[in-house]
């Protein structure tokens, strides 16, 4: 195997697996953006999406229909789940200081962790996910798998859906201006819990596909299995610029392909080391992140 | 058309407002003159629901405003152009415009008012798809007006407009202000600039340290000796 073939390779993994790491980031740094919060408990939303579309393919066997079945089930329920997290959790700390509601969102991610190991449905042994069997397009040396292209284009898709609803309807709008200034959406008339909600919803729901994608690729599904993919989420969030969605896609696939050219060339077992070595260094070299802006805190 | 009676407003442990009562008319404009910190501000956001109030009653066309989100007094016909202009940097001038619509449901009034403003104001037509955190201090004061008219306000407060403008500017702010009154919308206006804002005003109330301590009609107001010592500089 040449270097190139070798680089190629894992540019193409590095791609699919970015592509669910962005997923992932956007809902951190929509959350970010319009509430100042990191939502620790967002890698968790990733499980139970992966689990709502685990329960939907094991009871109707994996096709083309049950996939897009699985994946809309898995969004509803983390859409509802991310609202009632929000409304439950963090909204009566909405004034209280920022340090509170990081350490509830820790609380919540714990306790989701552990709530699912309890519930007999989910329970805490590995379950295996049922996926597609694998096909192999091979192109020239690189072998490209279905399950990468799906993983890709879905996560491409969503990502475009994102933007268009961020930037050209009026909830997208009214996101924006909340998340740049809070009482002025009041003095609009904005019904600023509500779109709050609404963001909560969003990123939750990518969270699921994320979730259902990831356990398509490594097929196993457990309640700590959103953790790790969390942390890296977060890591490709700051690294892209905390509050900047184009900077979470950007960071989901320098993270991806920085892990997977890790595993190819250095060694697997460093793979995560790199991961939060990147993050270490975004913080000496450019705490902003690659799109983030430079804004100095209001009094 | 509204009317505040013995409000009291907190902040923490400070009292920002002592038992204020003022009320204003339709059709008219009235000032609410005072000093850095005298609390101008303090009661509008306590009438536009930012603050909680501790005491008193603010009333709107017959319906207490006590407890009513923020958001729900804007749907009634009440908005606030505020302090600072406040307008969204990240969005584009049009989007903006859009926000002031928020509350609307009626697309083709929408666009007519869309029409209205961009006559009134041509300088946003030229720039309506620019980020509106570009515009200059004069423009972005435009802006922030005809963000609020398009929620069709029957009362609109507004916060020192003329803020950080040159003389020239904040004579056409004013210019426009008395336009929106004269096509049918209240006024409430908070200013340092007591002079012109007693020039626009029907009536006018002195705020000093949380309590009004002058009322009457903003020509004998700025007729009256205390007023000029103390705000118009004479």
């Amino acid at each position: 195997m040449g270097f190139l073939h070798e680089f190629l390779q894992q540019m193409v993994n590095g791609l699919s697996l970015g592509s669910i790491y962005a997923l992932l980031a956007l809902g951190y740094t929509m959350v970010y953006g319009i509430v100042k919060l990191i939502n620790f408990a967002h890698g968790d939303i990733l499980m139970l999406g992966a689990f709502g579309g685990f329960f939907v393919l094991a009871a109707y066997g994996v096709t083309p229909l049950t996939f897009v079945l699985a994946l809309l089930v898995g969004m509803i329920v983390c859409a509802v789940v991310g609202i009632v997290i929000e409304k439950t959790c963090y909204k009566p700390l909405r004034n209280a200081p920022r340090i509170n509601a990081l350490i509830t969102a820790i609380g919540v991610s714990i306790f989701i962790e552990n709530g699912a190991r309890v519930v007999k449905v989910i329970g805490p042994n590995p379950k295996e996910f049922p996926t597609f069997k694998t096909v192999n397009f091979p192109i020239g040396d690189v072998n490209i798998s279905q399950i990468q292209i799906i993983v890709f284009v879905v996560s491409i898709a969503l990502m475009f859906l994102l933007t268009y609803i961020v930037n050209h309807t009026k909830l997208g709008k009214a996101m924006r201006a909340v998340s740049f200034d809070r009482p002025a959406a009041y003095l609009m008339g904005i019904n600023v819990d509500w779109i709050i909600s609404f963001t909560f919803a969003l990123g939750s729901a990518l969270a699921a596909a994320a979730g259902i994608l990831f356990a398509s690729a490594y097929p196993q599904v457990e309640p700590y299995m959103g953790i790790i993919p969390g942390l890296k989420a977060f890591v490709a969030a700051v690294l892209g610029g905390i509050g900047s969605i184009p900077g979470a896609m950007l960071g989901g696939f320098i993270m991806g392909i920085a892990e997977t050219l890790t595993k190819g060339f250095i060694s697997s077992q460093l793979a995560d080391a790199i991961a939060f070595g990147i993050l270490i260094l975004i913080l000496v070299v450019k705490p902003s992140g690659i799109l983030g802006k430079n804004v100095s805190e209001k009094v | 058309m509204l009317k505040v009676r013995g409000l009291n407003v907190y902040y923490g442990n400070i009292h920002a407002l002592h038992d204020c009562s003022f009320e204003v008319n339709e059709g008219e404009i009235v000032t609410l003159i005072g000093a850095n910190g005298a609390g101008k501000t303090t009661t509008m956001h306590s009438i536009s629901g930012l603050i909680p109030i501790h005491s008193g009653e603010i009333e709107f066309l017959g319906q207490s405003l006590k407890g009513v989100p923020a958001n729900k007094i804007v749907e009634m016909g009440l908005a606030q152009v505020p302090e600072g202009r406040r307008i969204f940097a990240n969005l584009t001038v049009m989007e903006n415009l859009e926000m002031g619509a928020y509350i609307r449901r009626d697309k083709q009034g929408i666009k007519q008012d869309y029409e209205m403003i961009f006559s009134k104001f041509p300088r946003l037509k030229e720039r309506y798809r620019q980020v509106a955190g570009t515009l200059s201090g004069g423009e972005q004061q435009m802006l922030a007006m005809a963000r609020t008219l398009m929620s069709r306000p029957r009362l609109m407060l507004l916060d020192e407009p003329s803020m950080g403008l040159a003389p020239l500017l904040v004579k056409e702010i004013f210019a426009i202000i008395q336009e929106i009154n004269r096509t049918g919308t209240t006024i409430l206006l908070v200013e340092q600039n007591a002079n012109m804002a007693l020039a626009i005003a029907n009536r006018a109330y002195v705020l000093e340290t949380g309590k009004i301590v002058l009322s009457g009609d903003a020509k004998e107001l700025a007729a009256s000796e205390a007023v000029r010592k103390a705000y118009l500089g004479g």
